[in-house]
């Protein structure tokens, strides 16, 4: 097909532009703007018999209304793909930028992806090992699920997202493929998680996407989607198990706040968009497994709260969303725990299918249901406890807040290299219980109770 | 008809004369499905149902001549289809795994013989929603094949022998005043319309869903409503799983509306698995899924719940007890919020249009118990959740939503975070239908049902108040009376309120074990109040072995003998208290 090109725009209003007097540009198509030899890209918005609204990618900084060649392409925004995209580093367009050539690809495929029919769905079930304690024993990671780490600035989320990337495996000891979008990182950030990975050899698994801080805002709409369709090939064309971490979602969210105001739309909460909750689905709902297909994209997405709130607009909608959520706590964090996951707010929802019998251990939900129950107790004897004091309290209550303690030091508590397997964390958790009288556990079965409590 | 210009799901079409409000439409060379929801001049505004990605103005739009309807006939139970009624299943044979454009697919299997009963001959008179035949759809439910409700009267000219047929069959033709119409195995019904009944009843059985906390504190009727709101991990969509396990309906429409794709999977999977208690049919055969999750178009999502109510209200008009459950409304309400700001309507509060509460008032009144046209009784029963932002209920939705329910069943943060399910707070949840049903508790089940529930209501409102004194001085320094109703408080919030979904003891609990858990519960209350009036140590009066059995009745007793026991071993106890401080 013909490809059209035109010569100026009729009005620029902030990463938008306006063409007037075009015929047949299609909805969402994506267009290639030109000038003075450098090209930007972007995709229409708005379109009817004679206007098209562009949203441009790289932004509009330096574009005259004369001077650019606008070309419409005729098809929706792609990346190309082949199975050497593992071990390379793309923009957040999905460019090479790591000098290492482009891909010669042996298929597009349009970043907007597709809903996966719910009937193709299969039932995520099986469990994947992080090696971390807090996660593996009380918010389960199952292959295929979407599980959002929500923390503030200034907490070791990055950290944590390395960790899991780094331990996580399946229980037949299949390696992950790792995808990671930077959605406008700190380029420092950006760098720990680069060189951790190169140091420990498994960048050659992984891709990595970067839109940094100092890169265009409006890119950041794209990124995700890019890592997303990357993810998809690797996962149900190749057949692997694909591990996605877009970090920070709040960016993005802001950026398309930003957008949104461009376009004059009417805002919702604080300002963001009315569409906010759908346009985040297509996102996370992108993870998940087919039925007949061997491949898996399991989500790890990060973001930030502003001002430690969660019920903020990004990770509320979030929540809703994914399946479950990860919080990181200031507190513990003081306290220098690490990883600082407070468990009582946290949630895995597909752990209830996934773990105990013929998944994990046996006495796993039980485990995890009484770690949950006695540490929510520690928290109220704890507020009780800063009024009237730690001594006046009855010894049953002095006994609660040792075991709380326990908890936080040695179960939540590890190194950052350290990686536990699911007995060595579910050990670690019996050795806290019996900490307590054998009557407080009234969500363990008696059968366990006498195969581990004391033993 | 052609397009004139795309902004997301909302397509402006030129042209457009002749097309009425609510046509469906076929938009673009792909002919994505679409409805006409405005009109101005020869212009109309469309809205798609389908990702308008590539089209271009210009592209030929086509009429169907018909509303925005559903296709009601056998099949439908068992099936799972999206927001406009497509099969997903049929979708994936066609298409593969992921959802593709303009594909189009009958709902019901047209391949599939049906074995049926005629039941009316040749010369009879029939009217609107009576019978001429039926067959077994599943194993738990006969499908009548009924006369459109809008017919009027007529006499039968033409009639089918009893046997095997398609749902395409022509079963009968019927000479009315304005015509021959034939009558076939299945009907179309415009979705936003609700089907006509001959009269509303008052609501007066309970829809049984043995979940201990629903059904003795907040009950809800047959043809009642009610809303479940709570913020993210509150296990709204747990309790909607429940209810559409185990709730007495004889059809259960579950409507994942905007909600996510892996909850209708787990739906998908585990209700053919599990039994009716009932009959021991699996679940799945008295179910419809709709499936619109929150990555398929917005547009359809709004769809969504009026195509569930109105398959639902077909099964009513069968004279059935249907129960609808929306999860979530609240993401209907947002695609009603996103489609409004593409049409440039000025918004009210939150953004949402001004019409949200009269949309929501009309999809809750569609619930309702009623004597059907051909003179059965059937009943939809409707149970929305809702997803407040940041859970805070102030919030436009959950507002509206209030005004028309009259069951409230508000789920709570707190209790969820230290994972007590289900999680709704008895506090501010209430029910409407108390006193309506009272009647029927006190005649089916123990004539001091209602005694039991409001001395325990009455507990758990005075254990609020000591919580927070609790809070700032411990629990040490209360009278023995008050800590007493703290005791026994906690008893009825763990041992009953407390509910393990995933318990295969517990996960249905039938109203008799209810009323037995209850009633030893305040028993022992009314027996223990006596003895602290004694000024006799709590710790003798409620020894923890004892609380510990009352704690962990509802998970070691399944038959309603073993109550005797602990009855037996409760009176043993307190006789001998007595004697001792006589």
């Amino acid at each position: 097909m013909a490809l059209k090109e035109y010569i100026g725009v009729s009005e620029i209003r902030g990463p938008l532009i306006i063409m007037r007097n075009v015929k047949n540009v299609r909805y969402d198509e994506v267009v290639e703007i030109e000038q003075n030899n450098q090209k930007k890209i972007g995709k229409v918005i708005l379109v009817n018999e004679d206007t098209a609204i562009i949203q441009v990618f790289e932004g509009t900084q330096g574009l005259a209304l004369k001077e650019p060649k606008v070309r419409f392409l005729g098809k929706p925004l792609e990346i190309n793909l082949s199975p050497d995209i593992l071990g390379r580093v793309f923009d957040g367009l999905g460019r090479p930028i790591d000098d290492l050539g482009e891909i010669v690809s042996t298929k597009s495929m349009d970043i907007n992806g597709s809903a996966i029919n719910p009937a193709a769905r299969e039932y995520p079930r099986n469990f994947i090992q992080t090696g971390v304690s807090a996660i593996d024993g009380m918010l389960t990671l199952i292959r295929g699920q979407k599980l959002p780490i929500f923390s503030g600035n200034g907490l070791p989320h990055n950290k944590l997202a390395v960790q899991v990337a780094k331990q996580a495996k399946l229980k037949s000891n299949e390696e992950f493929s790792v995808v990671f979008a930077a959605i406008g990182l700190k380029k420092d950030d950006a760098n720990f998680v680069v060189k951790n990975f190169e140091e420990s050899g498994a960048i050659k698994n992984m891709v990595v996407f970067l839109n940094l801080a100092s890169d265009p805002v409006v890119e950041r709409i794209a990124t995700p989607r890019v890592a997303l369709t990357a993810a998809e090939y690797l996962a149900f064309e190749l057949g692997k198990h694909v591990l996605v971490i877009l970090n920070d979602m709040t960016n993005y969210c802001e950026a398309l706040r930003e957008l949104s105001n461009y376009r004059g739309e009417i805002p919702g909460r604080k300002g963001f968009p009315g569409y906010l909750y759908s346009d985040l689905a297509s996102i996370y709902e992108r993870a998940g497994m087919i039925k007949g297909k061997d491949g898996s994209v399991t989500q790890i997405p990060v973001l930030t709260m502003p001002n430690d709130d969660i019920t903020h607009p990004v990770p509320d909608l979030t929540g809703y969303i994914t399946e479950g959520q990860i919080v990181l706590s200031r507190e513990l964090n003081r306290k220098n725990i690490y990883p600082p996951i407070d468990v009582l707010p946290s949630l895995s929802r597909l752990m209830k299918d996934g773990i105990g019998k013929g998944y994990t251990r046996d006495d796993h939900p039980n485990v995890a249901s009484q770690l949950f129950a006695s540490y929510s107790h520690v928290i109220e004897i704890r507020s009780l406890a800063a009024i009237i004091g730690e001594e006046d309290l009855p010894d049953i209550d002095k006994l609660y807040l040792n075991f709380g303690r326990a908890f936080e030091e040695k179960f939540v508590n590890q190194a950052f290299d350290e990686s536990r397997s699911l007995d060595q964390t579910l050990d670690i958790a019996w050795k806290l219980l019996s900490m307590l009288p054998e009557t407080e556990l009234t969500r363990v079965n008696k059968e366990y109770i006498e195969m581990y409590y004391k033993k | 008809m052609k397009i004139r210009e795309i902004n997301g799901p909302v397509v402006k079409v030129r042209d457009a004369q002749g097309v009425f409000m609510n046509e469906m439409v076929r938009v673009g060379n792909l002919g994505l499905i679409g409805e006409v929801i405005g009109i101005n001049g020869d212009m109309a505004t469309v809205q798609v149902y389908e990702e308008t990605s590539m089209l271009r103005p210009g592209e030929p739009v086509k009429r169907t001549g018909k509303l925005l309807s559903v296709v009601l006939g056998p099949g439908l139970l068992n099936n799972i289809y999206d927001g406009i009624q497509r099969p997903l299943e049929e979708l994936m044979r066609k298409t593969g795994s992921f959802i593709s454009r303009g594909v189009d697919a009958f709902a019901l299997d047209t391949t599939k013989y049906w074995e049926i009963t005629i039941l009316k001959q040749k010369g009879d008179v029939v009217s609107g929603g009576d019978v001429i035949a039926e067959l077994q759809e599943t194993q738990s439910l006969k499908h009548k094949i009924m006369v459109p409700p809008l017919l009027g009267k007529g006499k039968i000219i033409e009639i089918k022998p009893s046997g095997s047929y398609t749902v395409m069959e022509t079963l009968a033709k019927v000479e009315t005043e304005n015509g021959i119409v034939e009558i076939k195995m299945y009907q179309e019904w415009p979705v936003r319309i609700p089907r006509p009944v001959k009269k509303r009843l008052e609501p007066s059985i309970p829809l049984i869903t043995g979940q201990r906390v629903i059904d003795i504190f907040f009950p809800i009727s047959k043809g009642g409503t009610a809303a479940i709101p709570g913020g993210f991990g509150t296990g709204k969509t747990i309790t909607q799983h429940q209810l559409a396990k185990w709730a007495d309906a004889d059809v259960i429409v579950y409507i994942g509306c905007g909600e996510r794709g892996n909850e209708m999977t787990e739906v998908l999977e585990e209700f053919p698995k599990l039994k009716d208690p009932r009959n021991n049919v699996p679940l799945m055969n008295r179910t419809v899924l709709i499936a619109n999750t929150s990555n398929m178009p917005v547009s359809a999502r709004e769809a969504s719940i009026y195509t569930g109510i109105t398959i639902a209200e077909y099964f009513r008009d069968m004279g059935y007890n249907v129960a609808v459950m929306a999860d979530s409304t609240s993401r209907w309400a947002e695609a009603l919020r996103e489609l409004s700001g593409r049409l440039e309507e000025m918004p009210a509060e939150e953004g949402y249009p001004s019409y949200l509460a009269s949309r929501i008032g009309q999809f809750y009144e569609r619930a309702g118990i009623s004597e059907n046209l051909n003179g059965t009784t059937g009943s939809v029963t409707v149970i929305g959740a809702v997803s407040p932002p940041g859970g805070d209920f102030s919030e436009p939705v959950t507002q509206s939503t209030k005004r028309f329910v009259r069951c409230f069943w508000g789920l709570d943060k707190n209790l969820a975070y230290s994972r007590h399910y289900p999680s709704i707070n008895w506090l501010t949840s209430y029910s409407e239908y108390t006193e309506n049903l009272e009647e029927w508790f006190q005649k089916n089940i123990a004539e001091k049902w209602s005694n039991y529930r409001n001395e325990a209501m009455k507990l758990l409102a005075e254990d609020d108040r000591l919580q927070q004194i609790i809070k700032i001085v411990g629990e040490d320094v209360l009278p023995d009376d008050q800590k007493l109703t703290v005791i026994v408080s906690r008893i009825i919030k763990v041992g009953i309120l407390q509910q393990n979904a995933f318990s295969d003891v517990d996960s249905f609990c039938p109203l008799e074990k209810q009323y037995n858990l209850l009633k030893i519960v305040i028993d022992t209350y009314y027996r223990a109040k006596k003895l602290v009036e004694k000024s006799i140590a709590i710790s003798q009066i409620l020894p923890s072995e004892l609380v510990s059995k009352l704690l962990t009745m509802k998970e070691e007793i399944s038959n309603l003998e073993d109550f005797e026991k602990v009855e037996a071993f409760l009176k043993e106890h307190f006789d001998k208290l007595d004697k001792t401080y006589a």
